[in-house]
């Protein structure tokens, strides 16, 4: 059982699409829309609850897109 | 818990710097200047220095940081930025004052400023985003272009019999007495990512020292001028570029 449980928040408007995010998140969270964006880029959206908080979505996407949130259970 | 339980203030562990201006980043889907300038900005806000920093913007993508930085910051001539860093430095002894250069501008038209400054032992830090291409103006060959790789000017890959070989402009730095920290990162992954991190904080923290240059390479993608997605970047940056340009420390300060 998890320990710990988080959640992120992804601005849909600011992200480019660069699916960088999608490979570097060990719980296979992040998946990219059908749907696009006001630009025109699919972006970013978490699929599953499994997201443990860990934030290495957030650190690595260039455009500061990912807020991350985290509770102790 | 239900995500809305968990998204809450008291339990935020990461949002973007308040550092950064309101502006959408100019830059292409997945490219590393966004996450240099992201980690700069947090450097400087969690050392508390935002009205005692000055930046150097280049010419190159990342001309228009000082519209996505929100800090003192002036914008150089081309390759100008560490003779332009060198008087704000002089002038202002008590800031903290960095430039921000890729390879065209840091180790092609800019070489003499770069290694003048870094030879006087200016007090200053360099971040200098190498890859591999001049990305601005449509990826033509720049000095740091590797071996049999292909960019606008040189379509067929680079010759290097006739065009010359990669300048590893860190190493030739690291040589000069007027350096300080000489460190080589990369921002393609989380674990790089926090690496940079703590090399940029040395390299600004350092300044308090009066000891020379601390120069930061960050190894980083064009996808737009090496023509691939971002993700196939990343993965061709880690399998070309870093052979060329292996990470790590290169010059650490003796204590
Ligand atoms: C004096 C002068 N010469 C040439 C140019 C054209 N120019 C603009 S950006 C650039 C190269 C930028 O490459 P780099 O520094 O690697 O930055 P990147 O865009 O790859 O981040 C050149 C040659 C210029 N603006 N000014
Ligand atoms: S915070 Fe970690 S676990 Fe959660 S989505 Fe991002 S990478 Fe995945
Ligand atoms: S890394 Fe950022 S910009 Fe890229 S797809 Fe993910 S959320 Fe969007
Ligand atoms: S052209 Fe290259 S360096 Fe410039 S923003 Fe696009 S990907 Fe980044
Ligand atoms: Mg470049």
């Amino acid at each position: 059982m998890a320990k710990v449980q988080g959640a992120i928040v992804i601005n849909i408007e600011r992200c480019k699409g660069c699916e960088v995010c999608v490979g570097v998140c060990p719980e296979s969270v992040i998946a990219m829309s059908k749907a696009v964006n006001g630009k025109g880029y699919h972006y970013a959206e978490p699929i599953n609850e499994n997201c443990t908080g860990c934030t290495n979505c957030a650190v690595v996407c260039p455009d500061g897109v990912i807020t991350v949130y985290r509770v102790k259970i | 818990m239900t995500r809305e339980e968990i998204i809450k203030e008291e339990n935020l562990v990461y949002k973007k710097t308040a550092l950064f201006t309101d502006k959408a980043l100019s830059y292409c889907p997945g490219c590393g200047h966004g996450t240099v300038h992201r980690l700069i900005l947090e450097t400087i806000e969690e050392m508390g220095i935002q009205a005692s920093t000055i930046g150097v913007a280049p010419v190159g993508c990342a001309v228009l940081a000082y519209e996505f930085m929100d800090i003192d910051m002036m914008q150089a001539a081309h390759g100008r930025a560490p003779a332009l860093a060198t008087a704000v430095k002089r002038l202002n002894p008590d800031q903290y004052v960095f430039t921000y250069q890729g390879d065209g501008d840091l180790a092609a038209i800019g070489t003499a400023e770069t290694i003048h400054a870094c030879n006087r032992g200016e007090n200053f830090t360099i971040i200098f985003i190498n890859n591999g291409i001049y990305g601005m103006t449509g990826g033509q060959m720049a000095p740091t272009t590797l071996p049999n790789m292909k960019a606008s000017t040189c379509p067929y890959g680079r010759d290097t019999a006739m065009m010359g070989n990669p300048l590893k402009m860190t190493e030739l730095v690291a040589q000069l007495p007027g350096t300080y920290y000489v460190t080589r990162q990369s921002v393609h992954t989380a674990g790089a990512v926090r690496k940079c991190k703590k090399a940029i904080r040395k390299a600004f923290e350092n300044q308090k020292l009066d000891k020379g240059v601390s120069f930061v390479e960050v190894v980083s993608n064009c996808n737009s001028g090496w023509k691939m997605t971002p993700v196939q970047s990343n993965k061709w940056m880690e399998e070309n570029m870093f052979p060329y340009y292996p990470l790590g420390d290169i010059k650490v300060p003796q204590v």
